[in-house]
């Protein structure tokens, strides 16, 4: 009896609002120029400063995916998700359950933001070793960017662009922490039959804007370099914007 | 208890309607993989195929055939010849010898916490996709086992107590490789090592000594040994990424995983192997170059060989490493040995 009452509640509620499931695809490019594995290790990308460089493993991590609707009701439709380009992982999110159409801002978090960023919480993240250890502030990474560049003498030297919270470890026993998770507020999207919406990451952004990049002084021991950090923290609001949204 | 016999009595009833001819009952027991507490809390759940759940018969069994050189095509040579237990099950020789005398050119594998392999790429360039599939090619190869599984399926079929072993563990007295494998693959899934000093030390059980806490930290800071992107960390106590890197051994290395992948932006590389039990499982590296841990701390330290492949995360190629002090070098090693698991090598479930 209770179940009939709550099957025609329901029903009801969908006469009145259509629902609709919706998938977040996460696509990569170089300055529009798209970049999949394939186009890994091989010098093929100049960042802003001029430096030739190879790209071999780029992994990062966005948390509380959310739709916005126009009464500013957030519904999330993931809380984190790790994107592995060289692994391919992670390129599709669904959303869990059926959302109202309509019209919403899409936006996230790159990174885990202080509260959520905690030593050792995530299996799944702690499984694929995405840790920072607990002497560098700990938590957990929200970019590894590794590859080669070029020296000026056509030799190749690594670099390691790996994104995480600042921290100023002079002290070891008193660090200072500082949150460099961003949110991204990527715009309006209207959300129907079961709506398919990119968000875009261009890679040179973070070589670009508004700090330049110079992988001769910044290439590698970024984790402990707090102002290091900090330049990230400002490149990364510039890379990541909305695609295409089907239908 | 009750519940039991209840579903036993129902399963036998089922049984003895639908197989006529044979009297026998076969009633498994299942014994799921015991998850150490810290692989609990830390890590997703072990991968346990569904066509092959892990029962108390089948493990019997593949303990059996594991210690025993039936599956050899002169009788002299079990998978523990070269998977020793005292050894954290590999051995102490830098290529291991065939049944023929003949030798290997790859350093014999531990075998410990592979059901937390995730990606399930085994052998040193992962040229296989299961322990299951493993299983199969030791008995075929040339330099170790040197037989056919025509011939090993034989020898278990004539064998007096494997049918009967079989039938307990699978159901069928008809002895086929695919169920010695799985039988195998059931045993090696409990092969289990979390119980190391360093274990015990997260657990609030043991303490660490300055050197070995400052060891810790050398293996976990970036601008030192920064082994943690590779090789575990507290929080990942597997102590390996079990994914596959150059870690600059050679400025001409073999070919490693781009053998199985085809891919020359793969050369030279091969499968991280967990930094656990070091005490028991020298040599080192893939060819066992390395005689003992202070040649393979000398080598990150200094050592390093730049070659296209060579993995982003290897600092200062150019300067052949980080150079590490003695003190910090000495620390190093003191933590690494914290992860050798005593407890693992003497686990008498684990030996023949
Ligand atoms: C003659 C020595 C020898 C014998 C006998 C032998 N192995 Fe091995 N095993 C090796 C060597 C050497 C490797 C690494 C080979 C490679 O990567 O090419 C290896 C690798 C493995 C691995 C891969 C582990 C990993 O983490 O990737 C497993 C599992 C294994 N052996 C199980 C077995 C089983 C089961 C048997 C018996 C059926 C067996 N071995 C018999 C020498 C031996
Ligand atoms: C880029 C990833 C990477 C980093 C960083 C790294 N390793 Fe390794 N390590 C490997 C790989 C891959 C192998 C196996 C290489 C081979 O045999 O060709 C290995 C092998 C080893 C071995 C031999 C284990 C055995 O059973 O043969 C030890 C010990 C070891 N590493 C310790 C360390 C230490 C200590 C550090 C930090 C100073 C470190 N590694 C940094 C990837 C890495």
């Amino acid at each position: 009896m209770v179940l009939a009452v709550l099957l025609v509640s329901c029903e009801k509620k969908e006469i009145n609002e259509p629902t609709t499931f919706v998938t977040v695809q996460f696509s990569h490019n170089w300055d529009e120029t798209a970049v999949t594995k394939a186009d890994f290790n091989t010098v093929k990308f100049v960042n802003a400063n001029g430096n030739r460089l190879s790209i071999e493993r780029l992994r990062y991590l966005i948390s509380n995916i959310t739709l916005t609707n126009a009464e500013n009701t957030p519904l999330q439709i993931k809380a984190y998700n790790l994107v592995d380009v060289g692994e391919k992982t992670g390129f599709n999110l669904q959303s869990d359950n059926p959302i109202p159409e309509g019209n919403y801002t899409l936006s996230f978090t790159f990174g885990l933001n202080a509260a959520n960023n905690r030593d050792g919480v995530y299996q799944d993240l702690n499984s694929v070793s995405f840790n920072v250890p607990k002497m560098l502030g700990g938590g957990y990474h929200f970019m590894q960017l590794d590859g080669k560049y070029l020296l000026a003498n056509t030799q190749l030297a690594n670099f390691n662009y790996h994104v995480i919270r600042a921290a100023d470890i002079t002290d070891p026993i008193n660090m200072v922490l500082q949150d460099t998770s961003f949110k991204v507020n990527l715009g309006e999207v209207t959300i129907k039959n079961n709506a398919i919406v990119e968000i875009k990451m261009n890679i040179s952004e973070w070589f670009k804007n508004p700090n330049t990049w110079n992988l001769n002084i910044l290439n590698t021991v970024l984790m402990p370099n707090f102002n290091a950090q900090l330049l990230m923290n400002e490149n990364g609001k510039s890379v990541f914007s909305l695609g295409t949204v089907i239908p | 208890m009750l519940k039991r016999t209840f579903f036993y009595t129902f399963i036998l009833v089922i049984a003895s309607s639908c197989s006529k001819e044979s009297s026998e009952v076969y009633v498994p027991v299942l014994k799921p993989i015991e998850i150490p507490r810290l692989f609990e809390n830390l890590l997703i759940a072990p991968i346990v195929p569904s066509n092959n759940p892990q029962t108390e018969e089948g493990i019997l069994l593949g303990k059996k055939l594991f210690f025993d050189p039936i599956l050899s095509a002169n009788n002299t040579q079990s998978c523990s010849s070269c998977h020793d237990p005292q050894f954290a099950f590999a051995d102490n020789k830098k290529f291991s010898e065939g049944i023929d005398g003949k030798l290997g050119n790859r350093n014999s594998m531990p075998l410990f916490n592979m059901a937390w392999n995730f990606d399930e790429k085994f052998f040193w360039n992962g040229r296989s996709n299961s322990i299951e599939e493993q299983a199969l090619e030791p008995v075929r190869n040339p330099v170790e086992m040197h037989n056919t599984w025509v011939k090993a399926m034989a020898s278990l079929q004539d064998n007096l107590q494997y049918p009967d072993l079989f039938f307990a563990a699978f159901g069928t007295r008809k002895i086929d490789s695919t169920l010695v494998a799985k039988a195998l693959a059931q045993f090696e899934r409990t092969l289990i090592s979390s119980s190391a000093k360093f274990d015990k030390y997260l657990a609030g059980t043991a303490q660490l000594t300055a050197s070995e806490l400052s060891g810790f930290n050398v293996f976990m800071n970036e601008a030192k040994g920064d082994c943690f992107h590779c090789h575990g960390s507290d929080k990942n106590p597997l102590w390996t990424d079990n994914k596959f890197h150059n870690n600059g051994l050679d400025n001409f290395p073999s070919k490693g995983l781009e053998s199985v992948t085809g891919n020359s932006s793969d050369r030279g590389k091969f499968k991280t192997p967990s930094i656990r039990n070091l005490a028991f499982t020298t040599p080192y590296m893939h060819d066992g170059r390395f005689a003992t841990i202070d040649a393979v701390i000398n080598h990150y330290s200094e050592g390093l060989k730049t070659s296209r492949t060579i993995d982003p995360l290897i600092k200062k190629v150019e300067q052949g490493g980080v150079q590490l002090s003695p003190k910090e070098k000495a620390d190093l090693k003191a933590f690494l040995l914290t992860l050798s698991d005593n407890d693992f090598i003497k686990n008498a479930a684990f030996q023949n």
